[in-house]
């Protein structure tokens, strides 16, 4: 499928995004397409997760909207809202793996709620889906039992538990050694191209981004407000925003 | 795409000739769970000459998940056991890719584990060790914190002051409400209970020397010990587990501050300054439920009940009862912070960790009040 013709997947509607009295981001409006890799970048601080919370319905607007496929999140009732949030996986930035179960048990809980598959196939899945992400023979260790770049990878490993038509990733690849920050985003790109995914990625690795975003917006806390969006490597060349081409030529450019 | 267009999900395995195995998958497999892989099993562990080859017929495959994906995994490790080639040239481009990705890294061979359940025999022996190094470990704990109280006597203790002040301030008037109201109705049933049996004597006057007595040498400082046993023990051992799961101990303790300096202490001395002073308010409270139902349902004077009730407390049981309080106190704070430090590092751990801070400080005020019932009988106090 072309991105470029592809019909909006994700649409954020004039987003303004509060905590109390305090605004962190006005006026976001985004369309995210069916099947590409959309990239949210911002220094630390300026609101990424928290946009990623509105998306994800952990965290109510202050004004605006989030909508999938046309249909409201926020206006829809609890059972609207329940089916959609099915629709999506995500990882969190902290991983936040339950830490009582072991990593095969976090794969297969959603997979047991959900799936209506037998234990046999859900063990098979469990395993896969760790494969995937490089963790074969750590099923039965537990999240405190591995190290933080396993325990992002396992998160991974959960959020495609129930392969979700929309993937949305809190800073997949911080704190991961070059190499499986690399196979990550192969991965990525991969779970779009084969699956049909369309991914959420926040990252502010510069090389993550160049490698795996269609599309990309640039969060400005100064200004609170969306400073640029389109097509990284573009932004990079093309953007006359000196803030813009500093990030992403950190600050050298 | 459409549900009523769905395909069903189909897979065939036929052998066409004696050293291949095909598997034809067809159909529509997203969110239909794992192909079912017994027929290859069989196949390959038959005995009249094995097969060779497996191959993949795809050409009826319209979409696929990683159920699909999780039975090709399959299939190629079988393949590997039984030393048969598996060709996967004929699967999906984008299925490849990804048993690529899931290959690329080995498996942690020596990583890998069982299920971790040990049999009864060993699950009773383990506890039994358990229970040992548990009172072993409960000494070593107040042997640590007894070295911290010898270097804040010493002035070398990175105890914060302030860290102090805000545990009394949190154990100490935060609990005035609930210390009052349990008090207060625990004076009220001393004073009914004793009521009806002195009434059978025609002693009726001796409620308030009754209601006295019990609340200042025993049920003051009980009840107080057991009221901030559940509501204060059990906040130490949560905090102080969760700071174990989020490795703030650990952050501490690199930077060389003891950690029971800078947890421990605090708390062991705000609880233990507090809690002599909750159990004169303890009594007092109690007292006046006592003096509510005496002067209100039976017949004596508030001016009796006062003067009766100065004339039973002696001094030494004032003080046996404060300083039992100022005991309790310290105990419950021993053994939150104990439990709290000893957490494992998951949620679970945080929630056991609560719990058997308050099973083990009400089962240690109990064992000590009754240490102290026999030690003053010995001594007449
Ligand atoms: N729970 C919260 N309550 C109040 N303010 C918050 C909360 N979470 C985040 N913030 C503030 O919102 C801003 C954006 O935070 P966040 O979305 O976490 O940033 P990041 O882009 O690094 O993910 C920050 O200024 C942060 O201080
Ligand atoms: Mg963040």
């Amino acid at each position: 499928m072309d991105p470029a013709t592809a019909p909006s997947k994700i649409e954020i509607r004039s987003l303004t995004m509060a905590y109390g009295d305090f605004v962190v981001m006005r006026d976001i409006d985004v369309r995210i397409r069916a099947g590409e890799v959309f990239v949210i970048m911002g220094g630390s601080g300026c609101g990424k997760s928290t946009l990623l919370k509105h998306m994800i319905g952990l965290k109510a607007p202050a004004a605006g909207g989030v909508y999938y496929d046309g249909q409201s999140y926020w206006d829809a009732d609890e059972a609207g809202r329940l089916a959609l949030r099915r629709r999506l996986g995500v990882m969190f930035q902290q991983g936040a793996l339950w830490s009582s179960l072991t990593l095969a048990e976090n794969v297969a809980l959603p997979l047991e709620a959900f799936s209506g598959l037998g234990p046999a196939d859900i063990r098979e899945l469990a395993r896969v889906k760790l494969a995937l992400v490089g963790l074969r023979g750590f099923e039965e260790y537990l999240p405190a039992e591995i190290s933080g770049g396993m325990r992002k990878r396992a998160a991974l490993a959960r959020a495609l538990a129930l392969d979700p038509e929309i993937l949305l990733f809190d800073e997949p690849s911080a704190g991961l050694d070059p190499v499986s920050a690399r196979r990550l985003d192969d991965l990525l790109l991969e779970l779009r191209d084969s699956l049909g995914a369309t991914l959420v990625v926040v990252s502010h690795e510069l090389a993550s981004i160049f490698a795996i975003a269609d599309h990309a917006i640039f969060l400005d806390p100064e200004t609170r407000r969306v400073r640029a969006e389109g097509n990284p490597r573009d932004l990079m060349r093309g953007s006359e925003d000196p803030r813009v081409r500093e990030f992403l030529t950190r600050g050298s450019g | 795409m459409h549900p009523s267009a769905r395909l069903e999900p189909k897979v065939e395995v036929s052998r066409p000739t004696a050293d291949r195995v095909r598997v034809c998958l067809a159909g529509d497999w997203r969110r239909a769970g794992v192909p079912s892989l017994a027929d290859v099993e069989t196949l390959l562990r038959r005995d009249d000459g094995r097969p060779r080859v497996i191959e993949f017929d795809t050409r009826e495959l319209r979409a696929w998940d990683s159920g699909v994906l999780a039975f090709a995994a399959r299939c190629e490790e079988l393949g590997k056991e039984h030393g048969v080639e598996v060709r996967l040239g004929t699967l999906p481009e984008g299925l490849q890719r990804l048993l690529r990705l899931a290959r690329a890294v080995p498996e942690a061979r020596e990583a890998r584990r069982g299920s971790r359940r040990p049999g009864l025999v060993a699950r009773v022996g383990e506890a039994a060790q358990a229970t040992g190094g548990f009172v072993l470990d409960f000494a070593a704990f107040l042997g640590e914190s007894l070295q911290s109280l010898g270097r804040l006597v010493r002035g070398r203790s990175a105890m914060r002051w302030g860290d102090a002040l805000h545990v009394m301030q949190t154990t100490g008037p935060q609990a005035l409400g609930i210390v009052a109201l349990i008090n207060f109705l625990v004076g009220l049933i001393l004073a009914f209970v004793g009521a009806v049996q002195l009434a059978r004597f025609g002693a009726t006057m001796y409620v308030a020397d009754l209601v006295a007595v019990a609340t200042v040498r025993e049920m003051g400082c009980l009840m107080t010990g057991i009221i901030l046993c559940g509501r204060t023990g059990a906040a130490f051992a949560a905090q102080l587990g969760t700071m174990r799961v989020n490795e703030e101990v650990d952050a501490l303790a690199t930077f060389g501050f003891p950690p029971v300096d800078f947890l421990v202490l605090p708390r062991l001395l705000g609880l233990g300054l507090m809690m002599p002073l909750l159990c004169v308010f303890a009594d007092l409270i109690a007292i006046g439920g006592g003096f509510v139902v005496a002067t209100g349902l039976l017949d004596l004077s508030s001016a009796d009940y006062v003067q009766r009730t100065l004339a039973a407390i002696t001094l030494e049981s004032f003080l046996l009862g404060v300083f039992k309080g100022g005991v309790f106190g310290l105990l419950v704070a021993l053994v939150g912070c104990w439990r709290g430090l000893r957490c494992g590092n998951t949620a679970a751990a945080v929630g056991q960790a609560t719990t058997s801070a308050v099973v083990i400080g009400i089962t240690g005020i109990i064992a000590a009040d009754g240490v102290f019932a026999v030690v003053t009988k010995v001594l007449e106090i």
